[in-house]
Formats: C-alpha cells, sequence, structure tokens
C-alpha cells in the first residue's frame, strides 16, 4: 500500500477543481504498470478491529444458530405454531445456509486479478480519495465500520470489495438481494468474496428477520469485518439517489443502542460513474421493458460491453459518522434496561425517527461527495435544448453551468488543463452512443427524421434516448434542487410575500420528496439554503417581507427548465388519475394505464415531456399521493388496490399548474 | 508479574486453629488492615448516657490522629523517598516501612507523571480562610444548659465539613470549602441526640450529622446557601456496644461506633458482624445504616440491610423504631427501608441492633488467574449461578492486575524473585497467557475447616473450567490487605498532578462485560475531548456476585497537567462515565449512596412517582428541613 501511495503521481487532483482538497489516486494506473498477478497474490495482512474475535463463516452461522436471540424466536414459534423446535431450528439453517457469506481469500484474489482485468478494459481511471482511505483505516481499527456506498451499478460492491483489497484493508461482508441467486456460479463466487443475501422482503416472517438480523449483529459485535449495504436499497435507476431504507441500517446501530458495542461508525462512500455500464439497461427498465432476471449466461452476454469505455470512476469515502455522537441527546438507552436485550422489541417512535434521519442524512453526504463530470453538464444542457443545438453555444452554457454548478457547491471534475471545447468533445466521445455531432450541431440521438409521423414505437425510441440523458442530468439535479424550487416558487406563488414563496417551497418539497432528497423536518433550513444560493448568485433579493425575483435571470430560467419536467410529469399524473373511470386500481394496472396515457399525450404532440414516461416517475408519484392522502392504499386479499380522490388530485394538479411560466420565455433564454 | 508468596512476615497466614479470642484478633488484624492492637478494654454498659464513652481508634479530635487533608492517619502515607523509590510510611499496616520498588516506573509508565513535575498541598489549615460561625444564640444558651460537649473550634469544624470526594480533598489542599458546618456537638447517647434535635427544631437551626467522615458523594458538603447555623452532629461518642445476645446472636450497639472497633470488640466475646465495607476503619454503624452499605463478605453475612434486626432514629417528629426484634414481619412497607439509605436528611441513627455470628473457625485466601477478563467473568457468573460464592470474590481486570504488582514490596530474597521468574514463565509460556490480557481473582473463604476445604474445591473446579489458574494464597490475601492501603494512594498521585477517584455500580450479569467495556472507553474518549493531555487509567474490577448480577467497581485517573480547571473536567467525564453506566443498563449506585453528587439522576433512576414518594415521607419527618444537608432529593 505504501507503494501506491508513493507512486501517485498526483495527476488527478489538479484535474478536481473544487472545494475538496482531498487527492485523489488513480488505483488503475498502478495496476496497467505491474503485473496483475502479483497483485492478486501480495501478502494481504489488513488493518483489523482490535476487538475482533476470528472465526470462520461456519461458526459465524453455529453462533448465530444457537444466540439467544434466534434461539428465543425458534421457542416462540414452536409455541404459536405447534411445530416442534428442532424442525424450526432447521428450517433455520436453512435460512442461514441460503443467507451466509463464506468469504475466502482464495476468492477474492481470484476477483482481485480478474477485476484488475475487466476495470482495465473498461474504465480509463479508478479514482479514490486517499484521505478517505487514511480514515477509514484508523476507524477500522477501533470501531465496528458500516460501508454505506450509493449504488448506482452492478459494479458497485465488486469496485468497493476491490478497493479495499488494494489499500490492504479488511474485505467487507456485504448484503445483498436474493436475486443473485438464480446464478449458480455467481453467486457462489459473491458468497466467497463476502456476499450475504437477503430477501427482498420478508414481512411476517419472524424466523427469517430474527436469523438475518442475528447474523448482521453478529458480524457487528465481533467487529468480523465491515458490513456494507446500500442505503437505497437496489440500483438507482434514474442515478438520483433513491430514497432510504430504514430496515439494515436500524439491524446495524442495534447493537450500540443496547451497549453491545461502544460505537459504530458509518462510512458513507460516494461512487460516481462517468457513464454508467447499465445505462441503457436502466432506460429499458424505466420504460416499463421487463428487467432480465439475472443469469449467468445473460452476464457473459454482457461481455461485449468489454470493448465499449465507460469513463472514470471517483469513489469517495467521506468521513465516518459515529453512531453514538449522531445518537447522543437524542436517544435515551435507558428504554432497553428493562427488557432481556434478545428479545426484540418494537422501535420506539423516537428511535424510528432517528434512523430515518440518520439514513437521510447519509445519502446527504453522499450526494455532497458525489463526483460531478462535464458530461452530466453537457447532458442537462443538451435536454433543455432537444432535438440538438449549436456545437459552440452548448460549449458556452457549459462553461456557464461549470460556474453555477461550482457556486452551488457541486464537486466537479472539470480538467483544468484542457480547453473547454475539448472537455465537451471528449465528453461527447464518452457518451458516442447518445449524442453525436454533425455539422457544427450536437443532437441527441434516437430522433426521427424531421418529415415523418410521430408514432408510439417512434415515441419509444425518442424515450429511450431522452431517459438516459435525463440520467447524466439527474447525476446534478440534488445540487440544484434548493435554489430551484426556491425559484420555481416565486414564479409560482401568489405574491412575491416570503411566507407565500415558502409555503409554495414546502408544497413542492412536500410533492417531490420522493424524487430528491430532503433531511425529514429541515424545510426551513433547506429554504434558506436555496434562498442564500440564489442571493448569491443575485438571482433574488430579500428585503424583510419580500423575496424579489429576476424572472429574466438566466439562472432562474435555467432552474425552472431544469425540474420543469418533474412538475409537468406529476401534472399529467394527476391529469391522469382525475380522468381515469376505474374507482379502484392496483399498481400495474395504474403504470400501463398512465403509460398509455402519456404515449397518446406524446403521439398527438400534446405534451413533450417524456420523462413522464418513466416507471420511477410513476410510482414515486403514486407513492407520494399515498403519503399525502391524495390515494388511499388498501390491502385486499391479492395485493394492494389503490384509490384517488379526485377533488385532491385535481387540487394538487392545479396548484403545480398556476403560474408556471410559459415555454416561450425560457426557450427565449436557453 | 508474579504469582509467588510474598516475604513470610508480610501478612498473617490464615489459621487451621486456635483459641476463639486468639482468632479472633489475628483475623481482624488481617480485615481491618492491620491497625494496632486495641487499647483498654471496655465493660459493656447498659447505661450509656451515664458512662463515659468507649475508647475508640479515633479520638474526638480527629486531627489527632487523621490527616487534614488526605486519607487516613497522619503517620501512613506513600512517599518517594531519597533514593526516588515510593514508600509506606507509619506502622500501622504491614506494608509500612516498605519499599515498592515498581510503583514509581507504574506512576512514570502509566500517567506520564514525573518526579520533576510537583504540586504542593497547603502546608497546613489556614484558620484565617475559614467562613466565620454563624451563632444561633438562642440554640447555643439552651445547648450549654445540657450540658452536651460543642466546639466552635476551626479545625473541629473543617475536618467535619467533607468527605473523601477528589473535589473536596483538593479542595483541601489548595484552598477552602465556603461553607462548613458553625459548631460541633458530641452527643453522648441516644438521649443526647434526642435533646439537640429538639433544640435544633426550637431554633431552626440545620443538623448535618457526622460518622465517620468517609462519604464520597458529597454527602457531607454544607449547602452553601444555607443562611441557618449548620450544627454537625459527630456520633462517635455514642459508640459503645450495649449489650450482646448470644441466645438470639444479636448485638445492640450505639450508631457512632466505627467498623474496627466494632469487629475488635465482638471478637473479644469470639463475634463478629461480618460487615466489612473497605472503609471500616473508619465508617460507623449509623453511616453504614444511612447509606445502604456493602460490605465484602455480603455473601456470608449479608449486607447491611441484611443485617440490621432494629434501628433507633432520632427525627424532628420524633423517634422512629419498631416494637419488637423479631426476624422479619409483614406490617405493610418496612420502616427500615426508610432509614436504610436516607443519608442523613431524615434524622439520626442512634442505636442498632445488629446480627452477629461467631467468628469463624477457619480462613483461607486464594487467587484463580483467568487468560482474559472474560473468561473471569463468565466463571463469576457461574459460581454465582451455582450459588457457592466464597465469603469474598472479586476480579480485577488486566490494568488492576498490573497496578496490584506496582504495589509489590521488595523482594526480600534471589530465591523468591526466581520464584517469581519461573511462575511468569509458567503462565505466560507454558499456558500461553497474554500478560496484557490475563486478569485475576481473589478469594476469601470462611467457615469450618473441612467445609471451607470442599468449598474451595468446588470453586477451583468451577474456574478450571473456564481457565483458571490457581494461583496461591498469598496473591489474594495482597489483593484484600491492599484495599485499604490503596486509599492513601490518591494522595501521593495529587503530589505529581494526578487525580482519581473510585466509583461503583450494580448490573445484570448479561451486561456485566458490555458495561465495563463501554464505560472504559467512553472515559478514553471523554479525557481526549476534553483535553487530557495523557491516556487516563480506567480500570474495573468485579467486587460482589449476586444471583441476578454483579456490583462493579472502577478506578479512574489521570495526569491532568497542562489542564487549567482539572476538577472541572475531571467532574465531567465522571459525569459522562455515569451516564454511560446508566445508560447500560447499571445502577445509580451499589453502596456508594447517591449524596449530592449524583442526585441529578435519582429521578430517571427511582421515577416520578419515587421521587414524590421520598419527598411525602420528608416533609412529614421533617417539614422544616432540619436534616438540611440536601442529600438525595
Amino acid at each position: 500500500m505504501a507503494a501506491l501511495v508513493s507512486s501517485n503521481s498526483g495527476y488527478s487532483q489538479k484535474e478536481l477543481s473544487c472545494k475538496k482538497k482531498d487527492e485523489f489516486e488513480d488505483i488503475l494506473e498502478e495496476r496497467r504498470q505491474s503485473s496483475d498477478i502479483q497483485y492478486a497474490m501480495k501478502c494481504y495482512t489488513p488493518a483489523i478491529y482490535k476487538g475482533l474475535s476470528p472465526c470462520k463463516p461456519g461458526t459465524l452461522k453455529t453462533a448465530v444458530l444457537k444466540s439467544e436471540q434466534v434461539q428465543y424466536v425458534i421457542k416462540q414459534l414452536s409455541k404459536e405454531t405447534g411445530e416442534s423446535p428442532d424442525i424450526i431450528q432447521e428450517e433455520a439453517m436453512e435460512i442461514l445456509e441460503e443467507m451466509g457469506h463464506s468469504l475466502r481469500l482464495g476468492a477474492i484474489r481470484f476477483f482481485a486479478f480478474t477485476l484488475s482485468k475487466a476495470f482495465k478494459k473498461l474504465f480509463q481511471r479508478v479514482c479514490v480519495n486517499e484521505e478517505g482511505i487514511q480514515r477509514l483505516t484508523q476507524v477500522i481499527q477501533e470501531h465496528p465500520v458500516v460501508l454505506l456506498p450509493s449504488h448506482r451499478s452492478y459494479t458497485d460492491f465488486l469496485l468497493l470489495s476491490y478497493i479495499m483489497f488494494t489499500y490492504d484493508l479488511p474485505v467487507p461482508v456485504i448484503a445483498s438481494g436474493t436475486d443473485f441467486l438464480g446464478m449458480k456460479m455467481v453467486s457462489g463466487l459473491l458468497r466467497m468474496s463476502g456476499a450475504f443475501f437477503m430477501r427482498r422482503t420478508f414481512h411476517g416472517n419472524k424466523l427469517y428477520w430474527a436469523v438475518f438480523a442475528e447474523y448482521v449483529k453478529t458480524i457487528i459485535r465481533k467487529g468480523y469485518a465491515p458490513v456494507e449495504f446500500f442505503v437505497e436499497g437496489t440500483r438507482s435507476r434514474t442515478s438520483k439517489t433513491l430514497t432510504p431504507k430504514f430496515g439494515l441500517l436500524s439491524i446495524v446501530m442495534d447493537p450500540f443502542f443496547k451497549g453491545e458495542v461502544f460505537d459504530t461508525y458509518c462510512v458513507p462512500v460516494s461512487i460516481s460513474y462517468e457513464r454508467i455500464l447499465e445505462e441503457s439497461l436502466y432506460a429499458y427498465e424505466l420504460l416499463g421493458v421487463p428487467k432480465p432476471k439475472e443469469s449467468t449466461s445473460g452476464l457473459l452476454k454482457a461481455r461485449r460491453i468489454l470493448s465499449e469505455n465507460f469513463g472514470s470512476i471517483h469513489v469517495y469515502f467521506g468521513q465516518p459518522v459515529s453512531v453514538r455522537t449522531l445518537a447522543s441527546g437524542r436517544i435515551n438507552r435507558f428504554q432497553y434496561n428493562l427488557v432481556p436485550r434478545h428479545i426484540s422489541q418494537r422501535p420506539s417512535k423516537d428511535l424510528q425517527a432517528f434512523v430515518r434521519d440518520v439514513a437521510y442524512r447519509i445519502e446527504l453526504i453522499q450526494i455532497e461527495n458525489m463526483v460531478l463530470s462535464p458530461g452530466a453538464l453537457v447532458a442537462t444542457i443538451l435536454l433543455q435544448n432537444l432535438p440538438g443545438m449549436d456545437y459552440d453555444v452548448l460549449v458556452e452554457k457549459t462553461l456557464w453551468l461549470r460556474d453555477l454548478t461550482r457556486s452551488f457547491g457541486g464537486f466537479l471534475d472539470w480538467p483544468g488543463n484542457l480547453s473547454a471545447s475539448k472537455v465537451v468533445r471528449s465528453s461527447l466521445t464518452l457518451h458516442s452512443n447518445l449524442m453525436s455531432l454533425v455539422d457544427g450541431r450536437v443532437v441527441l440521438l434516437g430522433g426521427r427524421k424531421e418529415e415523418s409521423r410521430l408514432t408510439e414505437e417512434l415515441v419509444f425510441q425518442w424515450a429511450l434516448s431522452v431517459l438516459m440523458c435525463t440520467s447524466y442530468r439527474n447525476q446534478v439535479v440534488n445540487v440544484f434542487v434548493r435554489p430551484a424550487l426556491v425559484a420555481i416558487s416565486s414564479q409560482m406563488a401568489q405574491s412575491s410575500r416570503k411566507e407565500d414563496i415558502y409555503h409554495t417551497f414546502i408544497f413542492l418539497r412536500d410533492i417531490f420528496s420522493n424524487e430528491f432528497i430532503f433531511l425529514p423536518g429541515s424545510a426551513l433550513k433547506d429554504f434558506e439554503e436555496g434562498c442564500f444560493l440564489l442571493t448569491k448568485c443575485e438571482v433574488i433579493q430579500i428585503t424583510p417581507h419580500e423575496i424579489v425575483t429576476d424572472r429574466e435571470n438566466a439562472v432562474v430560467s435555467f432552474l425552472a427548465a431544469m425540474f420543469k419536467p418533474f412538475v409537468e410529469s406529476y401534472q399529467i399524473i394527476c391529469k391522469y388519475l382525475s380522468n381515469d373511470t376505474t374507482q379502484v386500481f392496483t399498481e400495474k394496472q395504474f403504470s400501463s394505464g398512465v403509460q398509455n396515457f402519456v404515449s397518446q399525450l406524446l403521439v398527438t404532440g400534446a405534451t413533450q415531456c417524456y420523462e413522464a414516461l418513466s416507471r420511477d416517475m410513476q410510482n414515486n408519484a403514486l407513492s407520494i399521493f399515498v403519503q399525502l392522502g391524495v390515494v388511499t392504499k388498501k390491502q385486499v386479499a391479492n395485493g394492494l388496490t389503490f384509490c384517488a380522490n379526485k377533488e385532491a388530485v385535481n387540487k394538487i394538479a392545479a396548484k403545480l399548474g398556476s403560474k408556471i411560466p410559459s415555454e416561450k420565455v425560457l426557450m427565449s433564454r436557453l | 508479574m508474579t504469582f509467588h508468596p510474598g516475604p513470610s512476615n508480610y501478612l498473617h497466614r490464615s489459621m487451621a486453629s486456635g483459641t476463639s479470642s486468639q482468632l479472633a484478633q489475628r483475623r481482624l488484624k488481617i480485615i481491618s488492615g492491620h491497625v494496632q492492637p486495641p487499647q483498654a478494654r471496655e465493660a459493656l454498659s447498659l447505661h450509656p448516657c451515664s458512662a463515659p464513652a468507649a475508647s475508640s481508634s479515633i479520638p474526638k479530635r480527629r486531627q489527632e490522629v487523621l490527616k487534614w487533608n488526605g486519607w487516613g492517619y497522619n503517620d501512613s502515607k506513600f512517599i518517594i523517598n531519597k533514593k526516588g523509590q515510593a514508600e509506606f510510611t507509619g506502622k500501622r499496616y504491614k506494608l509500612g516501612g516498605m519499599v515498592l520498588p515498581a510503583l514509581r516506573e507504574w506512576m512514570e509508565k502509566t500517567f506520564g507523571a514525573s518526579l520533576e513535575h510537583r504540586t504542593t498541598s497547603r502546608v497546613s489549615l489556614n484558620v484565617n480562610d475559614v467562613p466565620p460561625a454563624i451563632i444561633n444564640e438562642g440554640f447555643l444558651y439552651d445547648l450549654k444548659a445540657t450540658g452536651i460537649s460543642y466546639s466552635f473550634d476551626t479545625e473541629d469544624r473543617v475536618f467535619r465539613a467533607h468527605g473523601h470526594c477528589l473535589n473536596e480533598i483538593f479542595t483541601l489542599r489548595e484552598g477552602l470549602f465556603n461553607r462548613i458546618p458553625d459548631l460541633v456537638v458530641w452527643p453522648n447517647c441516644h438521649d443526647d441526640t434526642l435533646k439537640i434535635v429538639e433544640l435544633a427544631c426550637k431554633h431552626n437551626v440545620c443538623i448535618i450529622p457526622f460518622g465517620g467522615g468517609t462519604s464520597v458523594c458529597n454527602a457531607l458538603e454544607c449547602p452553601e446557601d444555607e443562611k441557618r447555623a449548620i450544627v454537625s452532629l459527630d456520633t462517635s461518642q455514642m459508640n459503645r456496644i450495649l449489650w450482646l445476645d448470644e441466645k438470639n446472636l444479636t448485638a445492640h450497639v450505639e450508631a457512632g461506633i466505627i467498623g474496627q472497633d466494632l469487629e475488635r470488640q465482638l471478637g473479644e466475646s469470639g463475634y463478629c458482624t461480618g460487615h466489612e465495607p473497605d472503609s471500616m476503619e473508619f465508617s460507623t454503624v449509623g453511616g453504614w445504616v444511612a447509606t445502604r452499605a456493602s460490605g465484602m463478605k455480603k455473601n456470608i453475612y449479608g449486607n447491611i440491610e441484611d443485617l440490621v434486626v432494629h434501628i433507633k432514629m432520632v427525627t424532628p417528629t420524633g423517634v422512629i423504631e419498631k416494637s419488637c426484634q423479631s426476624p422479619r414481619m409483614s406490617t405493610g412497607p418496612d420502616i427500615h427501608h426508610f432509614i436504610l439509605g436516607s443519608e442523613g436528611t431524615l434524622g439520626v441513627v442512634t442505636e442498632v441492633t445488629i446480627k452477629i455470628r461467631p467468628v469463624p473457625e477457619y480462613q483461607k485466601y486464594g487467587s484463580v488467574v483467568f487468560p482474559n477478563f472474560e473468561q473471569g467473568v463468565a466463571c463469576l457468573r457461574e459460581i454465582a449461578r451455582q450459588r457457592c460464592a466464597p465469603a469474598s470474590i472479586r476480579l480485577m481486570d488486566n490494568a488492576q492486575f498490573q497496578f496490584g504488582h506496582a504495589l509489590k514490596p521488595q523482594v526480600s530474597s534471589i530465591f523468591t524473585s526466581f520464584l517469581d521468574g519461573l511462575k511468569k514463565f509458567y503462565i505466560t509460556k507454558f499456558k500461553g497467557f497474554d500478560a496484557n490480557q490475563l486478569c485475576v481473582t481473589t478469594l476469601l473463604f470462611e467457615g469450618d475447616r473441612e467445609k471451607v476445604l470442599q468449598h474451595e474445591k468446588q470453586v477451583y473446579d468451577i474456574a478450571a473450567k473456564f481457565g483458571g489458574l490457581a494461583a496461591g494464597e498469598d496473591n489474594g490475601q495482597r489483593g484484600y490487605m491492599l484495599t485499604f492501603v490503596i486509599a492513601y494512594l490518591r494522595d501521593l498521585g495529587m503530589e505529581y498532578y494526578l487525580i482519581g477517584e473510585s466509583f461503583e455500580t450494580s448490573v445484570s450479569w448479561d451486561r456485566v462485560l458490555d458495561l465495563c467495556r463501554n464505560v472504559k472507553e467512553r472515559i478514553a474518549r471523554e479525557c481526549k475531548e476534553k483535553g487530557v493531555q495523557f491516556p487516563p487509567f480506567s480500570t474495573c474490577r468485579v467486587t460482589q456476585t449476586y444471583d441476578t448480577g454483579a456490583c462493579v467497581y472502577f478506578y479512574f485517573a489521570f495526569n491532568y497537567r497542562g489542564l487549567s480547571d482539572p476538577i472541572h473536567v475531571y467532574e465531567q467525564i465522571e459525569v459522562a462515565a455515569r451516564e454511560e453506566i446508566l445508560a447500560n443498563g447499571g445502577s445509580l449506585s451499589h453502596h456508594h449512596g447517591v449524596g449530592k453528587l449524583r442526585k441529578q439522576w435519582l429521578r430517571e433512576s427511582i421515577s416520578d412517582v419515587g421521587i414524590g414518594m421520598l419527598k411525602s415521607v420528608k416533609n412529614y419527618v421533617d417539614p422544616n428541613n432540619i436534616f438540611g444537608n440536601r442529600n438525595l432529593l
């Protein structure tokens, strides 16, 4: 590791022009210069947790099975069902077998070798922030550590383990979905490299929950290895951070609350891809073409992508966050004193709120530390100028956006030694499957010929391109969302009075709380942050009672245009719900219904909002409507049904539609 | 680290036989820290007020034998001698006059202390600094008429203004308290006490009862804003054994008798109470009752609440006592439990009937080394499960084990030092124990010889199942002996910028390990955050076992060089440590009490209703807050 650090040329640092002082190190550089075999077979003696009681994966399983926690649940179930405890115990063992990892150094070395080969083919650079590694090395020795990476690709966990191996850190055990279990060989390999598997849903399965929770907690308590999982729960198909899941997070924090460990540290990890391996796959999925079931042969077919270039990856290990510090003054640990710790209790209200808060905070840190690529800026500009625009204008606007992004605190990887034109050109090259430069004009590929009539097929083709392009814009939306919502609020509000604007802001923030990541309960802070950033670039002026917006300002128009697809999509979905004649519908019916509705609108040219076709957007909207009580959800025998309150839906649509800036103004500005 | 017998004259060995009085004498020497033999024997008397006070190991003028700014006897202390070696002075303890070659290095290594960096205490009590006494003329006039002994002497007052908390001793060394008692009175008997309390009520004077002055929870501290005259009611002259009842095995004693005198005098008749808190050289029966004390050998004899049969307490509303001395009653809530742990807030205990037992025929020490603390705790848990704990069983963690070794006196012969080396080799190399992990349990067995041996075997067999190795009688014995001298060590530390304190808790078995680890880590983290320049010394031992849990005792000390307000830093860290204890399911206190030090947590410990109950008792018994030390509530 020392050799690696010293061999760092500092080459990438100069390129990273932002607030962060951390030096990034390209770990592929070393790989391109020395033998991968030697690297894979290197002496691997990771820094380990000081309280580690070493044990084998098998002993771990036995410990879990024999734990008071699991035994208690087995006895309970036996009493409830009349089944003999032995049979339930066997069941528990089967669960463990399905779930458990079997971390082996050999498999790690195998991956170290093959991934070296693959990564070198696929990526130009894999950059890791060194300071983060140093912080991690330290904290790993002191406390149990939970790695919480962002999730954009299957590559994420392979990559993270690879980095840990490279830096002589203990390879984590990773919670992954059971969907991999279909791939026999791969799942075996993944198991050996530290993956353990959890079912996506185990509602009501007490035994499964007990065994799973105890498995994870035992790993934490023993300091067996860092635990890794994705707060987002699954890969984000849109590149936008998904709202967090809380189950696993509350499991890993439990040993701290019960005093079984002194502290636990959460390390948010931001993995930023310049180009995502699964980009087109995701676009299909978002359009409702079913996701291919993971299979080994499918993976082999994916080999063709090995010939493509996917640019750089930045992996930023954030500041480790102490659960103890977070909980201090918030959680009264007395609540665990009166019941034996092996009996699991329903988490108290304050605990649930705490876990939710931590989850959001972690995601906000992930977002903050995401490294944005010039390509994301290009995509953002292009999306506002479809189907294409002059190259020179694109370069100019990209530069403009670069400065805006920086002033809003975005963490940008902009090569300082290249001209803007070269930067944009290399982004176009990287995304050549998506956009191209023809006769001085940059166009999004997949468009129709001017003369041809729009058909559903063409709509689908174009939507694919738009959604792919959107996924790059989405890498930057979280940087802009607060000022943008303020700007949009100031356009939508009844007056320029502060309260009016703030209330509109709250409305938008609530409506879009599944789309963007807002810390619950901090609306005012978000508002103030948005105002601050807008004031900073002289877009708004704040007087004691008013917020005066310069509506003609380029920033305002740009921000409004950037978020217009969200506003419009939600309007369309509202319209669908209010038009729809069926009283009660299932999720499936909703999806296909909206899909048809939007397609028709697009075919007839009634809307240009292709993003409304995104399943992700539709599902987010449905779930927020349920949360807001606009749509009611009912559990029936064969699943869930929904029922919309038309009046309330119309109200929201009206609110979203009020005084929305006209298209014309926007287009003239950009 | 070694496991050899100390010099043969080091401590009295356990004995197999002897007449009961000889036996009692010898045993007492061991338990009470080898205090000098008693002076003249006192006749038992049933008429205490007419009789003179019994001769006590601690005189009425405490300053004649006790330190004014530290723990214990004037003549006993740790010093660094001219050769730069640590030494313990005086002849009271067997460690007296001995050189402790390893102690200095241990202090340097553990704390980063250095002989060059010294602090200096004030040379003596500055009489002029003492706040002037508030005099209640009416009370004084009436008091004089009773003929009860009293004093305005400054030293007398300061000596009763404090216990032995770190902040109190530090204050004495550096400055003085803002508020001290205005008057000291020495009632000679129950009736005297009754008169004093009556007069206090009549003239609205605040009374703070004073027993042995060993409080470690600021219980004796005078409330600074107390405008009334504060009278320190010193019970030391009520120190007689009023009668023995050999048929029922009880003794009726005055509450001011101190532990060592009680055991010695009972021992002369072949009895003991078996109640041996670490403070027993100085603390009194009344103090034990008022604080819910616990003794080292509670496994055989019980804690104070198990030992008392009858209590008489004088309160502003009158005398509270039961009408009989029966062993158990179902008469509503036990009124003894209003008194036990009342910490001087309700009245003053004057007489107690306490259980006695024949002095045991045979005593045997022992010790077991475990590869690590976890194994040690598991073993203690198993012993508690089988309910076969010896009279005393204590498990020290590794840091405390090493600390104990730093207190080893100079080895007298090459042979013993060779044996030391051999044992160390056996444990660490042959048995593979890690010297930085292993920990030791000390044991004390008591009873019939045969039963003791049988019991010993049972305990050692259990220990073996947890990887424990018997490590000899002498290590055990030395451990118990050290209990009494360790208290003196803080005074030496304070000369070299080291401050520290002990604190304790009780916790259920399943949480013992987690609590110990978390509290130690919390201390380390807090020290770091508060700017302590050197790593702190924090160590614990499990000192008592119960069916459902254990008592854990912590020592915590650090080098405060570079800190401008070390006591404040210390207090913040102790608060954090206590919060950690509570968060880990530990109690607010196992036996030290609440006093004023831990008042802030009492409500959450016993619930709002609990506090309300205590308050209503206080309001009924002492509506004018005559017993105004403001402990607990």
